[in-house]
C-alpha cells in the first residue's frame, strides 16, 4: 500500500520544528510501524538526506525506548500496543499518517521524535527504590510469604515499561500513572514497606518539581498505557501519599 | 606471546570459590573512595556491577547508548532465572546446576567458573526478591518454579513472560539508589569507543556523547565491559537493534583475547521470517515447550497441503502428526536443550516438512495442554459433566494465566490467534556464548580490564541452557566482580585521579575521532544497513545453524570484499557533531564486519561439533553432534594482530575434575 507520512522534523532542541510530507510505497501490511519508518529512511539516506531520528531498541514492546504520536494517539491506533508492535494493517492503503514527537514541557525534544525522558529517571532516583544492600546477605526468599493476590498485583504495576504514553497523551502532561505504578509495586509487597512514606513523598515532590502537570482523573492515560497500567494505582498513591502525610510516624 | 593464566584456585570444586574469597587482597573503605571504575552497559550484569561497586565505596561512572539504563536488553529476557534452591524437593542441589550446565555446554566451559555460577544462584534469588522483585507466588504465598530446556527439576524463577524486566528494574532501581546518593555517575546515550591503556593498564574510555556527538575523555582505574553480546553480525536475530559488539571488539583491538568466537545460540522458538522488510526476529519463551507440543506433518503432501493454505493445522489428525522431538528423543521430549531442539526443527524442514509458505517454520501447539489443563480445573471446579468445550475453554485460562502476554505478542506479530490455531515458530540466533576471554576474576587479558555477563565468553561452553542469561548476568555483577575486582584496586589506592590529559588519552581521541570522520567522508552510494544485512546473510547461511569447512572459506574472503566494499562505498549522511544515528549504525557495523570474519575462523578451525557450533563434516549416523574430546577440549582465545582473519590461536585446556566427560544424550 502508499501511504502519505506527516512527520515532524526539528534539528534540535533549539530549533524551531515543521510537519513535512514523505510519500512512502509498496509498504506491506506484515511491517511494523518502524520498519516502515526504517525503509523511508533507507531512502533518505540513499538520496544523501538525514534520516528522520526516532527511538528504539527492543522491537519486542518491552524496553519502552519507542513513542511516537500517530494521527493524534499515543503509539498510534491500537490499544495496549507499543510502537514498535504497531503493524503496518492497521492503516489504509491511501492513508495520511501524522508522526510526532511526545509533547511535554518535562520531555524536551532533543532532535525530530526523540524527546529526553530522564526525568522518569530522576523520579525513580528520589526513591524508587527498596534501600537494601547488594551483598547478597538478605533472608531467604522464602522467609517472607507473599500472598499470590499481593505479588500478583505487585507484579501488574511492575510491568510498566517507561515509554511515557501516559504523560503524552495527558491533557495536563502529568506522570502520576508511571510514578503510581511503582509506588504500587514497592508498596503492595512487604520488602517496599518499611520505607514506603518517604518514598512516596519524595517521589511525588520530584514528579512536581519536574514539571509534570497535576491529575485530575480524565483516564486517557489508562486508555493509552501500551501495557494496561490501570488507574487504580493513581487512587492507591493517593491512598499512601495521604497516610504519609496524616501519620508521618510510621 | 601472553601466557593464558585462567587463574582457577586450587582445590576441591566446592571450596574454590569460598577459598579464593578468604585469599583474595581487599581495599578498605577509606580507600576504595579513592578509586574510580567505569562499568560501559547497564543491563543484568552491568546494572548489578555499577550498583553493587559503588555500595561498596568505590566511585562508579555508568555508560549506556540507551536514554536510561532501564531500557538495557536484559529487559526482553523472557523465561526466567535458574537457581539451585530446591524449594520444589525434586532432587535439586547446586551440583546439579553445575552439572546441567556443564552438560548442557557440551564440555566445553569451566568447572570452576560454573561451580561458582551454580553456588551464587541461590543469593541471587534472595537479593531479588529483598529489592522487591515480584517473582510469581503460589497460593501459599511462596516462591513458584518451573522446568526449562535441558534440566529434569523445577529450578526456574519467573514473573510470568517477563522476567528479564522485573530482573533489570530491580538493577536498575539498586543503581538509582547510588545516583542518588552521588556514587555512581551516569552517562545515558553515550557510547564507548575505545579503551585507553596506560603503561599495559585500562586507565578509563574514549566515548561519544551521542546527543551532541562530543568526544569524551573519562578516566578510571578499571574499566568493566558489560556491553552485552554479538548477535546482531547476523542481521536478523532476537537482540535489541541497538546491541553491538563494538565495546568488545574495541577492547579485542586493544589486547584483549576474544574467547570461543564462533559459539552462537540459536533458539528454537521464535516467529519465523515474514519477509524482506523485517528488522529483527521475535523470540517467544523457551518456558512454551514445557507446554506446547512441538510437530510437523508426517506426510509430506499434508505440510504441502498446509503450506498452500489449503488445509488447516486442527484439521490433521493425531497419527497423521510426527511430534519429532518426543520421538527422538524420548526421556527430554519437548524440552531438549536449545541447541538440539533447534538442529532437529531445521532437519525436518530442510526434508520438506516446514509449515509456512518459507518452508521453515515447525509448529507449537497447545491443544493438548488447554484439554489436560482442562480436565484438571473441571475437577477442581466439580463439574463432573464438563464438556469438551468447556473443558477446553477452562483449559486455555489457565493457560492465559501462564502466557498470556506472550500469546498476545504473537497474535500482534503475526495476526494469528494461538488459542485458535498452533503457533509457527522457527530458530532465530539468540545469545552468544563466545565473548572477551576472562580469567577466573573475569578480568580479559588487559590488565584492569574486567568484562562481565554475555560479553565475555565464561559459565556457558558451546551452548546456553536456558534461563541461565540471567543468572550469570547477575552473579557476575552483584556476587563475583565486587570480590575480585579488589584484588586489582588493592594496588591502586596511591595512584591518584587518572590524568585524562595524558598522550595515551590524546592518542586514542584522535584514532577515535579519525575513524569516524573518515566514515562521513566515504561518501558513498550504499546505506550501511545494505552492508549489514549482506554481512548477515553470509554468517546466516555459511556460519549459522550448521557449518561446513568449504562455506566458511568462501565466507571469510566474502566477508573480507564485504569490508573493503564498505569502507569504500558506504554512505553515512549528517555531521560528527550531532545526533548522527546512520554514523552510530556505521562504526558498529564496520566492527561487526571485522567480528563475523574472526567467528568463520574460529568455526573453521573447530574441527568438531560442540553445541551451538555444529560442522556437517563430524555428527554421528543420527545426525547428532560429534565432540572430539581428544583434540578439542579446548577454548580458543584469539589474540588480535591487525588483521581479524590472521588472529592468534591460544588455547586454554579445559580439565574436568568433578564431572565425567561424556557423550551429551537426552535421549
Amino acid at each position: 500500500m502508499n501511504l502519505t507520512l506527516k512527520v515532524w522534523r526539528q534539528k534540535g532542541p533549539e530549533a524551531k520544528g515543521s510537519m513535512e510530507t514523505y510519500p512512502v510505497s509498496d509498504v506491506s501490511p506484515d511491517m511494523s510501524f518502524l520498519e516502515m519508518l526504517d525503509v523511508l529512511n533507507e531512502e533518505l539516506v540513499e538520496k544523501g538526506d538525514v534520516p528522520i531520528a526516532f527511538d528504539h531498541d527492543c522491537r519486542e514492546g518491552i524496553c519502552g525506548s519507542c513513542s511516537l504520536y500517530i494521527n493524534g494517539q499515543a503509539h498510534g491506533p491500537m490499544q495496549g500496543t507499543t510502537t514498535c508492535q504497531l503493524h503496518m494493517r492497521s492503516f489504509k492503503d491511501g492513508d495520511t499518517v501524522f508522526i510526532e514527537p511526545w509533547r511535554a514541557k518535562a520531555f524536551p525534544v532533543i532532535k525530530d521524535l526523540v524527546v529526553d525522558r530522564s526525568a522518569f529517571d530522576r523520579v525513580i532516583q528520589a526513591g524508587g527504590y527498596v534501600s537494601v544492600n547488594t551483598s547478597g546477605n538478605t533472608l531467604d526468599a522464602n522467609a517472607i510469604p507473599v500472598p499470590k493476590e499481593d505479588a500478583d498485583m505487585a507484579f501488574d504495576a511492575a510491568t510498566c515499561i517507561g515509554c511515557g504514553a501516559c504523560v503524552a497523551t495527558c491533557k495536563n502532561a502529568s506522570a502520576m500513572l508511571f510514578v503510581s505504578a511503582k509506588v504500587s509495586q514497592l508498596s503492595l509487597l512487604p520488602q517496599g514497606e518499611v520505607e514506603a512514606n518517604e518514598r512516596v513523598k519524595n517521589m511525588v515532590a520530584q514528579m512536581d518539581k519536574e514539571g509534570f502537570g497535576n491529575c485530575s482523573v480524565t483516564g486517557a492515560c489508562e486508555v493509552e498505557c501500551p501495557k494496561g497500567i490501570s488507574l487504580e494505582n493513581i487512587a492507591r498513591m493517593n491512598r499512601e501519599y495521604l497516610k504519609a502525610n496524616v501519620s508521618p510516624g510510621k | 606471546m601472553t601466557k593464558l593464566d585462567a587463574k582457577i584456585p586450587k582445590g576441591p570444586i566446592d571450596q574454590k570459590w569460598t577459598n579464593h574469597k578468604n585469599n583474595i587482597k581487599l581495599v578498605n573503605p577509606a580507600n576504595k573512595r579513592l578509586i574510580d571504575v567505569i562499568v560501559v552497559g547497564t543491563g543484568l550484569a552491568g546494572g548489578a556491577a555499577a550498583a553493587s561497586l559503588a555500595e561498596m565505596g568505590y566511585n562508579v561512572k555508568a555508560f549506556c547508548f540507551q536514554d536510561s539504563p532501564r531500557r538495557a536488553h536484559s529487559i526482553a529476557a523472557q523465561g526466567g532465572i535458574n537457581a539451585a534452591k530446591n524449594y520444589q524437593n525434586d532432587g535439586d542441589s547446586v551440583y546439579r546446576l553445575f552439572y546441567d550446565t556443564i552438560k548442557g555446554g557440551d564440555y566445553r566451559s569451566r568447572e570452576g567458573n560454573v561451580y561458582r555460577l551454580a553456588e551464587v544462584s541461590t543469593s541471587i534469588i534472595d537479593q531479588c526478591v529483598a529489592q522487591g522483585v515480584p517473582f510469581a507466588r503460589e497460593y501459599g504465598g511462596l516462591l513458584d518454579n518451573r522446568s526449562f530446556g535441558g534440566v529434569q527439576v523445577s529450578r526456574t524463577f519467573y514473573a510470568k513472560g517477563q522476567t528479564g524486566q522485573q530482573l533489570l528494574l530491580g538493577a536498575y532501581s539498586a543503581m538509582s539508589r547510588q545516583i542518588s546518593k552521588g556514587k555512581i555517575t551516569m552517562y545515558n546515550r553515550h557510547e564507548m569507543m575505545d579503551v585507553v591503556k596506560v603503561d599495559g593498564k585500562a586507565r578509563g574510555i574514549i566515548a561519544r556523547n551521542l546527543v551532541t556527538g562530543e568526544i569524551e575523555r573519562h578516566g578510571a582505574h578499571a574499566v568493566v565491559i558489560c556491553s552485552g553480546g554479538y548477535g546482531n553480525v547476523f542481521f536478523l536475530s532476537t537482540n535489541a537493534m541497538g546491541s553491538n559488539a563494538s565495546a568488545s571488539w574495541k577492547v579485542h583491538k586493544k589486547g584483549a583475547f576474544f574467547g570461543n568466537p564462533s559459539y552462537t545460540q540459536i533458539h528454537p522458538t521464535c516467529i519465523p521470517v515474514s519477509g524482506d522488510h523485517q528488522s529483527k526476529l521475535t523470540l517467544m519463551s523457551e518456558s512454551l515447550r514445557n507446554d506446547g507440543r512441538i510437530w510437523v506433518p508426517k506426510k509430506k503432501e499434508d505440510a504441502e497441503a498446509i503450506r498452500q493454505g489449503k488445509m488447516k493445522p486442527v484439521q490433521l489428525a493425531e497419527e497423521d502428526r510426527d511430534y519429532y522431538l518426543e520421538r527422538r528423543y524420548p526421556s527430554f521430549g519437548n524440552l531438549v536443550p536449545r541447541d538440539v531442539a533447534s538442529r532437529a526443527a531445521k532437519e525436518r524442514c530442510d526434508a520438506g516438512f516446514g509449515v509456512n509458505q518459507t518452508g521453515e517454520a515447525v509448529f507449537l501447539d497447545f491443544a493438548a495442554s488447554f484439554e489436560r489443563y482442562g480436565k484438571t480445573e473441571a475437577k477442581v471446579h466439580g463439574l463432573e459433566n464438563a464438556s469438551k468445550e468447556e473443558i477446553i475453554k477452562l483449559g486455555r485460562k489457565v493457560v492465559e494465566s501462564k502466557y498470556g502476554n506472550l500469546f498476545e505478542m504473537y497474535e500482534k506479530i503475526t495476526d494469528d490467534n494461538p488459542y485458535e490455531t498452533p503457533m509457527k515458530i522457527y530458530p532465530a540466533v539468540h545469545y552468544t556464548m563466545g565473548g572477551i576471554w576472562v580469567d577466573y576474576n573475569l578480568m580479559t587479558t588487559i590488565p584492569g580490564c574486567y568484562a562481565c555477563g554475555e560479553a565475555n565468553f565464561s559459565d556457558h561452553g558451546a551452548n546456553r541452557l536456558g534461563a541461565s542469561a540471567l543468572m550469570q548476568g547477575l552473579a557476575d555483577g552483584y556476587f563475583v566482580l565486587p570480590y575480585t575486582i579488589g584484588d586489582y584496586l588493592a594496588d591502586d589506592i596511591r595512584t591518584g585521579e587518572i590524568d585524562t590529559n595524558s598522550s595515551e588519552f590524546a592518542a586514542a581521541e584522535k584514532e577515535v575521532k579519525d575513524s569516524l570522520q573518515k566514515l562521513i567522508d566515504i561518501k558513498g552510494n550504499k546505506t550501511v544497513d545494505y552492508f549489514h544485512r549482506r554481512l548477515g546473510k553470509i554468517m546466516w547461511n555459511d556460519c549459522g545453524m550448521s557449518r561446513n569447512g568449504k562455506d566458511l572459506k568462501r565466507a571469510m574472503e566474502d566477508i573480507r570484499a564485504l569490508r573493503d566494499e564498505f569502507w569504500s562505498d558506504v554512505k553515512v549522511p549528517g555531521e560528527l557533531n550531532d545526533m548522527n544515528l546512520e554514523l552510530e549504525k556505521a562504526s558498529r557495523v564496520a566492527d561487526f564486519l571485522e567480528l563475523g570474519e574472526l567467528m568463520c575462523q574460529d568455526a573453521l578451525d573447530r574441527e568438531e561439533s560442540a553445541g551451538g557450533h555444529f560442522r556437517e563434516e563430524h555428527q554421528t549416523p543420527e545426525g547428532e553432534a560429534l565432540r572430539d574430546d581428544e583434540n578439542f577440549t579446548f577454548v580458543s582465545a584469539y589474540e588480535y594482530t591487525g588483521d581479524p582473519g590472521k588472529a592468534t590461536l591460544h588455547k586454554e585446556q579445559l580439565e574436568f575434575e568433578a564431572v565425567e566427560v561424556k557423550t551429551r544424550s537426552y535421549k
